[in-house]
């Protein structure tokens, strides 16, 4: 795998030569080289620690650059066109000089119509830039960003992967220029305060930044369901009971479905779907044959 | 119909990420009884609950872990999909942001039953703080003993590695995941060798989705009986149903499977004032929409597959009437163009060609063929596709011409979109005149 004389093996003491021996002074270099030694010892094949490698990387150049590149493949023994290969399939990893700040409007279909788009265009508007573009200072890289798993509080915008929650124009933009003048912004859902790029980086590295136990409150949406149940007084059967004892409240749930023979029948049968009638190989089998994004 | 809260039980507590919150509601119990039982007890145990996989494909997940081979002395590995990014799901994230001692704990009993000594969590990359709390929560659970050599004494050892990914939807998929996880790029593999067989390392390996995971130390600690008593027949227990959109109080609602969009409608206060609901997904975007036709189709697993859809990841998106159905799904559609992994051609060609028909309708070049154009599309990617990816791209597509050609007719007859955009918002603004909302997705990403 390795055709260049020049990448060693993980954890070797040769010097390295991919550009960071030159730019990083020798304690810097040195704890870079800990850090990814640390990475690889998670996993029982080094090749495993190359994503938060180049998270690790993203923490010392806010970016994926070519001595980036080419520290991971000395790292683990294989060329930089493996590792670019790799670089360039991922969206957090970015090619060019990232802003202190990724502020990412959600503009997938449903934040996109409660607000998104309107969020998107004003920053945009405001900040002069465009998708996956900077602001002069340095200070923002705007994003149109996907699904981030949070609709129920959009519209959504990321700054630096932490939540601010049901946003407007207005919120952004009064967002975005507290981040450029260098005020201390706090997620609705997240750490007391937003952290930079770089720092970022380093704690999706796998290095705790220690500020777990921050947290700005639990959104009213994530407590939505429990709310009603305290109010009405329900809670989840009681172990001890037997299952027929259960079978009322649970009929209830079973309105007409139209359907004959539909589960909502309910009969109280073994599951049919606990035989092996399923074997790997077969349709019916396939795990994930419902759908694209999740197992 | 009630709502059960279990895994959400312990969300309103004070520091509710904290291990000492979930030990003091009587987290770990379910721990110990697993390791006082044998590990086959406790496969047979989910078996019985009838628990299905909870992250959308709802195979069920006692039969996955079946599936490994006897041991032969190598390892064995448990991977845990925290990859959450199907458009509408947002049920994993607040469960490891304010509970992820539940997962920590159906990891350890999941990887004690099936034999597994070093278990690995994927979470998304995009969730920061998800990540510190899930990287402090193993680390609790060192201290505590739960994790490391001889778990409580048991001479039991296992070691649980948190993995960031870095943003690719894809990754979501089981192979795909295991690639990433290797230090690839995140592509699907071929199956079989399903990773039971042939997984991580080419080592057998079970992989589940969080909330999977999460529901086992309540069947072990209450019983399969317990579980299998919640829910419909063939779709047994609880499950997260994510509430978003045009709804009074969207959020995450815990209830037995086979609750109706109406029950929880009612729950989260109806629809927005003065609206009323046009279409919605019972489990993300990949799964065919539904309408106010299947307001009381139970959501389980038979019924909604009976209705024409899936129950996917129970993420329950709702529109109202001022939501342009075209521009919904051309924007789903730019998602699975941008997240297609390049693999295959169906999935790849299919994605960029549906993009283009799809902008230029809402952009009022549109012609009388292009609906017919994109079924023909829809046909050569599904079931043509190397995973679910290419699949579930055609879904919002084929099942929304099917409810509402008249509006897509509608963008040919009309040149353009009828819809007011902002009416949609959930705050005034005047749409910048320049821009049309198919324009402001057209290449956004590049």
């Amino acid at each position: 795998m390795t055709a260049d004389p020049m990448v060693v093996g993980p954890g070797a003491a040769k010097p390295t030569r991919t550009g960071y021996d030159k730019r990083l002074d020798q304690g810097t270099l040195a704890q870079l080289i800990a850090d990814a030694q640390a990475i690889t010892d998670r996993y029982p094949d080094p090749r495993s620690g190359l994503l938060p490698m180049l998270h690790l990387v993203q923490s010392v150049d806010g970016y994926v650059s070519r001595d980036g590149i080419l520290f991971c493949a000395e790292r683990l023994g294989i060329t930089a066109a493996e590792v670019s290969a790799v670089a360039t399939f991922y969206t957090q990893y970015k090619r060019h000089p990232n802003g202190k700040y990724t502020v990412g409007v959600c503009t997938n279909t449903l934040c996109a119509v409660m607000g998104g788009d309107a969020i998107f265009d004003e920053l945009a508007d405001h900040l002069g830039v465009g998708h996956d573009e900077t602001t002069d200072d340095g200070a923002i890289t705007l994003e149109r960003v996907e699904c981030n798993a949070a609709c129920d509080y959009a519209p959504v915008v990321m700054v630096n992967w932490e939540f601010f929650d049901n946003q407007t124009p207005a919120s952004a933009t009064a967002l975005a220029d507290r981040l450029r003048a260098g005020e201390d912004v706090a997620p609705t859902r997240g750490a007391a305060s937003v952290c930079s790029f770089k720092q970022m980086s380093r704690v999706l590295a796998g290095f705790s930044d220690g500020r777990a136990d921050e947290d700005t409150g639990t959104g009213d949406p994530t407590l939505a369901g429990l709310r009603i149940a305290r109010e009405r007084g329900w809670t989840a059967p009681d172990a001890a009971a037997a299952p027929a004892e259960e079978a009322a409240p649970v009929a209830q749930t079973a309105p007409k479905t139209g359907e004959a023979g539909s589960s909502a029948a309910r009969k109280p049968t073994t599951p049919s779907d606990t035989q092996p009638e399923g074997k790997p190989g077969t349709p019916e089998a396939k795990p994930d044959a419902g759908k694209g994004g999740q197992s | 119909m009630t709502l059960t809260p279990i895994l959400t039980d312990t969300w309103d507590a004070e520091r509710s990420w904290k291990l000492s919150t979930y030990e003091a509601a009587g987290g770990y119990d379910g721990l110990r009884a697993a390791l006082a039982m044998e590990p086959g007890a406790v496969v047979q145990a989910v078996k019985d609950s009838g628990l299905r996989g909870r992250g959308g494909a709802g195979f069920p997940t006692g039969m996955k872990w079946g599936f490994l081979p006897p041991p032969d002395g190598g390892p064995r590995y448990l991977v845990v999909n925290a990859d959450e990014s199907e458009p509408g799901t947002c049920k994993d994230i607040p469960l490891m942001l304010t509970s992820p001692q539940h997962l920590i704990e159906g990891v350890i009993i999941t990887s004690y039953a099936i034999g597994c000594h070093h278990a690995f969590i994927y979470v998304r990359g995009e969730v920061l703080h998800v990540y510190r709390r899930l990287l402090a929560a193993v680390e609790e659970a060192y201290a505590a003993g739960y994790l490391g050599k001889d778990v409580l004494g048991t001479g039991y050892d296992l070691e649980v590695t948190v993995h960031a990914g870095a943003g690719a939807y894809i990754c979501g998929e089981e192979t795909a995941l295991l690639d990433s996880l290797e230090g690839l790029r995140g592509q699907p593999r071929l199956k079989p060798p399903f990773p039971a067989v042939a997984g991580l390392y080419a080592r057998p390996t079970v992989v589940n989705n969080v909330e999977s995971i999460a529901s086992v130390p309540g069947i072990i600690k209450n019983g399969a009986d317990w579980f299998a008593a919640m829910g419909t027949e063939k779709s047994q227990g609880h499950g997260l149903f994510s509430l978003s959109g045009h709804v009074q109080r969207p959020g995450q609602y815990e209830a037995p499977l086979g609750v109706t969009l109406r029950e929880l409608l009612d729950l989260a206060g109806g629809m927005r004032e003065g609206h009323e609901l046009k279409f919605w997904t019972p489990g993300g975007s990949s799964t065919p929409i539904f309408t106010a036709d299947q307001l009381d189709t139970p959501l389980d697993y038979e019924s909604v597959g009976a209705a024409g859809s899936m129950l996917g990841t129970r993420a329950l998106q709702i529109f109202d009437e001022t939501v342009c159905v075209v521009r919904a799904v051309s924007r789903w559609t730019d998602f699975y163009a941008h997240e297609s992994c390049g693999k295959c051609t169906p999935c790849r060609e299919g994605t960029y060609w549906m993009k283009q028909v799809l902008h230029r309708l809402e952009t009022g070049e549109g012609t009388d063929g292009d609906m017919d154009l994109l079924l023909d599309l829809c046909d050569n990617i599904l079931g043509r596709a190397f995973c679910a990816l290419g699949d579930g791209a055609t879904s919002p597509v084929t099942s929304s011409i099917k409810l509402f050609r008249d509006e897509y007719q509608a963008h040919v007859d009309g040149h353009g979109c009828p819809f007011d955009p902002s009416a949609a918002a959930l705050f005034l603004y005047t749409p910048k005149s320049a821009r049309t909302p198919a324009l402001a997705g057209a290449g956004g990403h590049r």
